[in-house]
Order: structure tokens, then C-alpha cells, then sequence
């Protein structure tokens, strides 16, 4: 099957053979490296999203009803799978250099939250984020909330949060895994990356029947960040009509001087904050 | 049905803008900027670096100050 990298769609000058078997090694070389970022990037940021929705879920399953909060689940993966079938298909369809001045422009303003909040949160400027807090939390207002049934479901409190948790939580999930596998033209390793960080966190999320705090979310939180800036730099930057020295391997360039960057900064404001006190 | 039209857009707005709107609108500008510097022939890939860097600086200061 005839695969072209990232950079250079648009001119089509020398479309390479993907997974290592092209003929140029610098070319399959490159082609390994954005494949294997593309999969941690949109496993990484599947997973952050799947320890949320998991422990909310668990808080349903736990002090109200497991039949009613899986139902929830399977109802919002119903959701969630049509808008991948709509959205694949329609991004598909979109020139390649307006989905990727676009896309890349909504990863970096994404990749910027990210990495906003993973800053503060590393620097002592905003709590951690604590999936056992969040799990009390949900418990408590699941046991006061009074009970109720609709039709088939037998909790509709446990249901509906369940519902819109995983809805809320797979959303950014399913544009970042669309775009990613559209945009790199690879949507099976996209898809087998969502699907893989989904199935490990709930049989995780199963088999300990416990919020997943020891899940380092926050590193990873700042990891995806840094990925999705330096993705949606590239792609937002080729869209517009630039042309990147080095061409895919400015990736490499992108992911270490953003990611230390922002290491740099976390200290700098962690020092400032403990100056003060 | 204004209020749902209300959240439904605030959704929306929260998704793709978050709490920092001055980012969103520092990457459009970025973007513009490289796209009119690149139909003027010249060396545009710089652009949306540099503009990540000053504006994850920006946005972090900004809200650190606020907390303080």
C-alpha cells in the first residue's frame, strides 16, 4: 500500500512506502519515529481521559447500581462510536491543507491548556489533580441522590452521570484520535491506541473496583501536552503554507524544546512560589 | 430553550476555547502570520514555535499573578 509521510502531501513528490518499507531509510526512519508518537500520544491522552470517566463511573457502579452505571457506559460508547462515524468520513473529506491549518490549530490551542495546567499543577500553583478526591466526591452525591427509574434503567441518577462522564471525557478523546490518525493518514494506529488505553484503564479500573490514583496523570497530562503542541505546531504551521527544515524530523526538535521549556518553567515559578513562603 | 441554546454554546466554547481565550486567539494570529509570511515566499516555520513559547509563558504568568 502506498503511504506518504506527514510533510510534502500536498507537493506529492515522493510518496514513500509506510512501516519501514521505504526505499529511502531516512524517510522510514522518520516514518517509525511519527508512527510511534502518534500511538503514545493518542494512547496517553485516551488513557488521562478513560482514569476520569473510570473513576466516576466506578463512583456510580459502587454506591448505586453497577447494571444501570454500565448501562450509562455502553450508551455513551454508542454516542461516542456514531460521532467517529460521521466525523471520520467528513474530516476525510476535507482538503489536506485546510484539515491540517485547522486541526493543528485547535491541537495547539488544546495542547496549550494541557500544558497550562500541567505547568501550574508541577509548579504548586493548582491542586493536583486527585482521583481518590474525586471519587469521595462522586460517592457522597451519589448516596444522597434520591433514587429513580426510567424504562429499562433501573438507576437513572447512576445512568445519566455515568452517561455524560464518559461522553464529556471521550469527546476531546475522539476529535484527538480522529484528527491524529486522519492527519497522519494512519487512522488504524490511531484507533488501536484509543481503543488499547480504553481497555487496559477499565480492566484496571475493574480489577482493583478503585479509583486509579496511582496512575501518574498529571506527568502524563503533561506529556500529551507537550505532544499536541508539538503536533499541532507542525500541522497547523505546514497548512499555512510553511515548509519545516528537516521536514518530519522537525518533530523531534519540537517535542524535546517544548517539553523542556516547560520543565524550565514549572521550576522557575515553583522557586518563585516557595520564595514567598 | 434560550438557556439550552446557552450552555449548548457555552459546551462548545469550553471545548475548543478552555479558560484562556487570549491562547486561542494568539494561535489563530500565529497561524495567520505564518500562512501571509509563506505567501510572500519567505521563511514562516519560526513563527508558531516562538508563538507557543511566549504564549504558554504568558498564560501561566497571567494566572499565576491572578492567584496571588
Amino acid at each position: 500500500m502506498v503511504r506518504v509521510t506527514f510533510s510534502d502531501i500536498r507537493a506529492a513528490q515522493t510518496p514513500t512506502v509506510g512501516f519501514g518499507a521505504s526505499t529511502d531509510p531516512r524517510k522510514a526512519g522518520s516514518d517509525s519515529v511519527n508512527n510511534t508518537a502518534l500511538f503514545v500520544t493518542v494512547f496517553l491522552a485516551c488513557a488521562v481521559e478513560a482514569v476520569e470517566a473510570t473513576t466516576v463511573v466506578l463512583a456510580m457502579g459502587t454506591a448505586r447500581h453497577w447494571r444501570s452505571a454500565l448501562s450509562g457506559v455502553a450508551a455513551a460508547l454508542l454516542l461516542l462510536a456514531a460521532v467517529v462515524a460521521v466525523l471520520g468520513p467528513a474530516i476525510s473529506a476535507i482538503p489536506l491543507d485546510v484539515l491540517r491549518l485547522v486541526v493543528g490549530g485547535v491541537l495547539l490551542i488544546f495542547g496549550l491548556q494541557w500544558l497550562r495546567k500541567a505547568v501550574l499543577r508541577a509548579s504548586g500553583h493548582k491542586a493536583l489533580h486527585d482521583e481518590d478526591a474525586v471519587f469521595r466526591q462522586q460517592l457522597a452525591a451519589a448516596e444522597s441522590a434520591s433514587t429513580g427509574e426510567r424504562g429499562m434503567v433501573r438507576d437513572w441518577y447512576g445512568f445519566t452521570v455515568s452517561f455524560k462522564s464518559v461522553v464529556l471525557e471521550g469527546l476531546e478523546v475522539v476529535f484527538i484520535a480522529v484528527t491524529f490518525g486522519a492527519n497522519a493518514h494512519d487512522i488504524p494506529v490511531a484507533a488501536a491506541a484509543a481503543l488499547i488505553a480504553v481497555l487496559v484503564v477499565a480492566a484496571a479500573g475493574i480489577a482493583v473496583r478503585a479509583p486509579l490514583s496511582r496512575v501518574p496523570e498529571n506527568t502524563m497530562k503533561f506529556v500529551v501536552g507537550v505532544l499536541l503542541c508539538a503536533f499541532g505546531t507542525f500541522w497547523g504551521a505546514e497548512g499555512a503554507g510553511a515548509t519545516w527544515p528537516g521536514s518530519d524530523a522537525a518533530l523531534l526538535v519540537l517535542v524535546p524544546a517544548y517539553g523542556g521549556f516547560a520543565l524550565l518553567l514549572a521550576y522557575a515559578l515553583r522557586d518563585r512560589s516557595k520564595a514567598r513562603t | 430553550m434560550i438557556a439550552r441554546l446557552n450552555s449548548f454554546a457555552k459546551f462548545w466554547y469550553d471545548f475548543f476555547v478552555g479558560d484562556d481565550w487570549t491562547v486561542a486567539v494568539g494561535v489563530v494570529l500565529a497561524l495567520a502570520a505564518t500562512y501571509l509570511l509563506s505567501r510572500m515566499a519567505l521563511p514562516a516555520w519560526w513563527i508558531t514555535p516562538v508563538a507557543v513559547l511566549l504564549l504558554l509563558a504568558f498564560s501561566v504568568r497571567r494566572k499565576v499573578r491572578s492567584c496571588e
